[in-house]
């Protein structure tokens, strides 16, 4: 098999197969396989504890899986170790509780990756900067620090720091569940214009409404594999399994009234 | 008597301002060094392997175990002439003391590299920037800024340790003040100047200390509450 042709030739920008991984004596991850294409957006849901934030970080290689192949546009990422921090480059990650650089005000925040990875000049990497946090609305806090800023900003700068570095796929970890109800919104609306404008992600999050109107495919994660996937019309209406259905319908319940 | 007192003050100040010259030196030496070794030991314990991190617990432990007196003379007396060290018994004090800061400033460090916690470093690994760097331009940056207070501590004591000096020898604003102290025979003006030197040095490095952190606070960082 020639995955490295067939994933070029078929746009498949992320290819993530038979992935394990285990803590301690817990297996998380019992072999999860799915890939994404170019310019789609696949929205992973599960319970918390399922391994959701695992199986992102295994992407990049935050955490090493004990088994399984990622491939990027049909590089492999597992077999090129030694040059991780290139495959990092292209993966951009946005977290939970967005992890900015405290000391740096937005724009440094956003400019860090182009100067101290792509060893551009800080000409180059302010401008660049700037047009990104244009991209997310947040211009004119380019010189506050992330103290400053509200939880939906400081995701916003979170989501342009990783688009700086201009990825080829993006990973979102629960990137408004850290936020109040009412910061939700802007977050949302920054991902949906990204999907729009063609960037491939994958997204783990609770807002269904969010994955209902943007997402190509909703993966559900239980017991450390997948367990069903398909359209979000389909795993809304028709699930392989009940289980798929009765999740779906507690998310409401578990996660609160999400945005429609 | 008085008027004797007075003048007897007034010849030993620029004796024991030399004195304090060499306290200064002393301190600003052990700290230094202390600090140069401190930073690597506490990024060593935090981010090293289980050996790295196991052989500067062994270090920490012994230097913060044992009484300056006890590691000054063990230094002085015997590991220099062991090894053949030609040192003076002022450079002798800033190793000596400059090892013992660095036990201590290696923890200051460690506990505020840790209390950062690991999501920035996620974060800046997932960028693609190398562990290191991220540790000099993103921990680094901040752990010291956490630090100041704790670094304040350190520097208080150890301006009071390094009076310890006095017992090799080193001509610091304590063992000048034993010195006009015995030839006088007025012990009490003498080393109540010494006092007021020390008190002076203290509060002036803290405070220094404390405009410094000021200074370099991160805007926004604290402010609620
Ligand atoms: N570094 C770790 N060490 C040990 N256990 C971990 C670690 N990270 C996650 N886990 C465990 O793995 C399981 C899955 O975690 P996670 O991937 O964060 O789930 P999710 O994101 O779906 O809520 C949890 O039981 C969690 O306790
Ligand atoms: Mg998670």
């Amino acid at each position: 098999m020639n995955l490295e042709k067939a994933d070029h030739d078929n746009g498949v920008v992320l290819r993530v197969e038979d992935i394990h991984k285990t803590y301690g004596k817990n297996e998380i991850l019992k072999g999860v396989s799915f890939h994404i294409k170019k310019g789609e957006t696949i929205v992973i849901i599960g319970a918390s504890g399922s391994g959701k934030s695992t199986l992102l970080r295994c992407i990049n290689q935050l955490t090493i899986p004990e088994k399984g192949r990622i491939w990027l546009e049909g590089e492999e990422v597992t077999h090129h170790m030694k040059e991780i921090s290139h495959f990092r480059q292209r993966i951009g990650m946005v977290f939970q509780d967005f992890n900015l650089f405290d000391h740096l005000c937005a724009v440094r925040n956003v400019e860090i990756g182009l100067i101290k990875v792509k060893k551009m000049d800080k000409k180059q990497a302010r401008e660049i900067a700037m047009e990104e946090l244009r991209r997310v609305g947040l211009e004119r806090q380019a010189n506050q620090y992330p103290a400053q800023l509200s939880g939906g900003q400081k995701q916003r700068v979170s989501i342009a720091r990783a688009l700086a570095m201009n990825p080829t796929v993006m990973l979102f970890d629960e990137p408004t569940s850290a936020l109040d109800p009412e910061l939700i919104g802007e977050v949302l609306e920054v991902m949906r214009d990204l999907a729009m404008g063609g960037m491939t992600m994958v997204v783990v999050t609770h807002e269904m409404g969010f994955a209902r109107s943007v997402a190509n495919e909703i993966i559900f994660i239980e017991g450390g594999k997948i367990l069903d996937q398909g359209t979000p019309h389909k795993l809304f209406t028709n699930p392989e399994h009940e289980r798929t259905r009765q999740f779906i319908c507690k998310i409401d319940e578990l996660y609160g009234k999400t945005e429609k | 008597m008085v008027g004797k007192n007075i003048l007897l003050i007034y010849q030993s100040i620029p004796f024991l301002l030399r004195g304090l010259v060499v306290t200064i030196g002393l301190v600003g030496g052990a700290l230094g060094l202390g600090f140069i070794l401190g930073i690597p030991m506490a990024i060593g314990q935090v981010y090293g392997n289980k050996y790295i991190s196991g052989l500067i617990s062994i270090y920490v432990w012994f230097f913060r175990g044992l009484p300056v007196l006890v590691l000054l003379f063990l230094f002085y007396f015997g590991l220099f002439i062991l090894f053949n060290l030609n040192l003076s018994e002022f450079t002798s004090a800033v190793l000596v003391l400059g090892l013992i800061s660095a036990a201590y400033q290696s923890q200051i460090f460690r506990g505020s590299i840790k209390s950062i916690g690991e999501g920035q470093m996620l974060a800046a690994i997932s960028l693609g920037i190398k562990k290191y760097d991220a540790i000099l331009s993103i921990i680094l940056p901040q752990a010291l800024r956490i630090s100041i207070p704790g670094w304040s501590n350190e520097y208080a004591i150890l301006l009071k340790d390094s009076a310890i000096a006095y017992a090799i020898g080193v001509m610091e604003v304590l063992t000048r003040a034993q010195f006009v102290a015995t030839r006088t025979y007025k012990p009490l003006p003498i080393f109540f100047i010494s006092a007021i030197i020390f008190i002076i040095l203290t509060y002036g490095g803290v405070k220094l200390l404390a405009l410094l952190e000021k200074k370099v606070r991160i805007p926004g960082y604290g402010e609620e509450r």
